[in-house]
């Protein structure tokens, strides 16, 4: 089975506090650590698992500029087989609908059985794969949480739905999904891994390669364009116990009593 | 703006979810002399229970009714909207399992613009809209400017918006069955496997210690669990930790788990996601213990205390246990 999986860098919440710069106009980006997004993480260990199952390739593939490279490398250390990073100036600022197209250009111009995607990444929309999947007209589950070859090219899938209940469904190939977390344990990768492929050359594709017109993604394409961040009021926010640890736990004590928290 | 308005309504069994009054006054927001329509696909009996509720609420109801309609699989429902809705359509979607699956590739075959779990309306300005977000797991919020020219899916977090329980709106319901197209799809819906119960059963305790990602490694868990017997509590978690296969799904709290309803929930480490408090009902007492003093749990906690809870939790049980 030929797999590819899209994939995108992001800085690392469990690393760092993530804080609106001076003017709104970013997130703070020093001292950010960024890794790979968790989701993807799970979609390319399932991938390999697949891939160990049914024979094949894993293809990694990224939208973005010389750094995120980085996630490309990691996922191969993992045991991808390939890199792809799609990077062009005219892709920077794109939209959900910008970086399926790019993908979409990319997917074209190889054979895919299936195409896998984290189920969300930093911005939490969970809108590529979705979006990619129609614009390929390929069929799409999202939130999954297992995949298995039933034959004849076709999948039985698990997706979650609310209450922690399981929603059961076949898909036929080549389909895109979008992975949930815990889909997997996603394996380790040690420096030795990533020493192993630190100097595999990683093709790279801009819009003239993938024939995409440079105007209908990036910033000039974007139909949804964000304008600004900032730290939402905190309404009445929680009352934050100050005073040595010994007072905050005597005041907590008192609280909890009083609201029959202590049996 | 003047273009109509459509609000996907979400049911099963035969009632509507909460968010479909939240979507009218979503809706109204947007525009408030704007036509909006419920959209509700289904089959039988339930769909026109549900068509009828609906019309007291909302001017019109669209009806689409079809066997392969019973159970909502994102891929059909798409296919009906696709032929039934105007080119230029609003269409609001609960943004849930459902709408994840489904607003995406409606906003690509629409050929409209998109925009994924959106908390409030800031303002409209001819086509423009602003609207805002949240990212990086509500630790920080962003206005998103959304061209609607040429139309526009929005998927809307259910609980965003206060439900419009006004009623009284007297509206008809048109049969538009006949016009949903072929809806064979490559995907199939098989069943919905039930989730399992665990040894404990978190809906029904009264107080609960609730811990996340800040409990940093299994061997903590203990910990907690230390607190959870001194205080008579039972341990529940958020979703990384069941991710990490530390806890059972069962004692997840969030939307993708169990819905709780204690007195009094102690969320330790926990950072405060949606799709976590979502799970979260009965308005409890509710205490944060968190060392990132940012973390969006302190915007819906009773009471918080910064710190690190492997070197804070200990000692509060220390306490408690010599009381």
């Amino acid at each position: 089975m030929e797999i590819l999986v899209c994939v995108t860098r992001v800085p690392d919440t469990a690393e760092n506090e993530i804080e609106v710069n001076a003017d709104g106009s970013d997130i703070e980006r020093d001292d950010l650590v960024y890794s790979v997004n968790e989701w993807d993480n799970y979609a390319v260990e399932e991938a390999i698992q697949i891939v160990d199952r049914a024979g094949g390739s894993v293809t990694v593939v990224t939208v973005g500029e010389e750094d995120d490279e980085e996630v490309l490398r990691r996922e191969m250390a993992m045991g991808a087989d390939n890199g792809l990073l799609l990077s062009d100036e005219a892709f920077e600022g794109s939209d959900g609908k910008g970086v399926a197209a790019i993908l979409k250009a990319a997917v074209d111009q190889g054979s895919y059985d299936l195409i896998l995607t984290g189920a969300q990444a930093d911005g939490g929309a969970g809108e590529v794969g979705g979006m990619l999947a129609a614009m390929l007209d390929l069929p799409y589950a999202s939130l999954v949480t297992s995949i298995e070859e039933s034959g004849d090219g076709v999948l039985k899938i698990g997706r979650e739905i609310e209450g922690g209940n399981i929603e059961m469904n076949e898909i036929q190939q080549p389909c895109v999904l979008s992975v949930q977390t815990g889909i997997n344990e996603p394996r380790y990768v040690g420096i030795r891994g990533i020493r192993k492929v630190a100097s595999v050359e990683i093709p790279e594709k801009g819009a003239g390669d993938l024939g995409v017109d440079g105007a209908a993604v990036g910033t000039a394409g974007a139909k949804a364009r964000r304008l600004d961040y900032f730290v939402p009021e905190m309404g009445d926010g929680a009352e934050i116990l100050t005073g040595s640890t010994d007072e905050i736990i005597d005041k907590l004590i008192e609280m909890l009593k009083a609201k029959g928290g202590l049996k | 703006m003047a273009k109509s308005i459509y609000a996907y309504i979400a049911h099963k069994a035969g009632a509507a979810d909460d968010s479909a009054l939240e979507l009218i006054q979503a809706a109204q927001q947007l525009d408030a002399d704007a036509k909006v329509s419920a959209v509700v696909t289904g089959d039988g009996a339930d769909l026109d229970t549900v068509c009828t509720a609906m019309a007291d609420t909302y001017p019109e109801v669209i009806k689409i009714a079809g066997g392969a309609l019973a159970y909502p699989n994102a891929e059909v429902v798409r296919k009906a909207l696709v032929n039934i809705l105007p080119a230029d359509a609003i269409v609001l979607i609960p943004h849930d399992s459902f709408g994840m699956d489904l607003g995406p590739g409606l906003s690509v075959k629409l050929d409209a613009a998109f925009l994924s779990d959106v908390v409030g309306f800031d303002k409209v300005e001819g086509d423009t809209l602003t609207a805002v977000r949240q990212e990086y797991g509500g630790q920080v919020s962003t206005h998103v400017s959304l061209d609607m020219s040429q139309g526009a899916v929005i998927n809307v977090r259910p609980g965003a918006f206060a439900a419009d329980e006004t009623g009284g709106a007297g509206g008809s319901v048109t049969d538009k069955s006949g016009d949903a197209g072929d809806l064979a799809t490559a995907r199939k819906y098989l069943e919905v496997v039930a989730a399992e119960v665990g040894d404990v059963d978190i809906t029904k305790s009264e107080v609960l210690v609730s811990v996340g990602r800040g409990i940093e490694d299994e061997d903590n868990l203990e910990v907690f669990q230390e607190l959870a017997d001194a205080m008579g509590a039972d341990v529940s978690c958020s979703r990384p930790i069941v991710d990490a296969k530390w806890l059972e799904k069962s004692r997840q709290v969030g939307t993708s788990g169990q819905t709780v309803k204690p007195k009094v929930y102690l969320a330790l480490g926990i950072s405060g996601s949606f799709q976590h408090l979502g799970g979260i009902k009965g308005n409890p007492f509710i205490v944060a213990v968190n060392k990132n003093a940012k973390a969006p749990i302190f915007q819906v906690a009773d009471v918080g205390v910064v710190a690190d809870i492997l070197d804070f939790i200990p000692e509060l049980t220390d306490k408690i246990e010599e009381l």
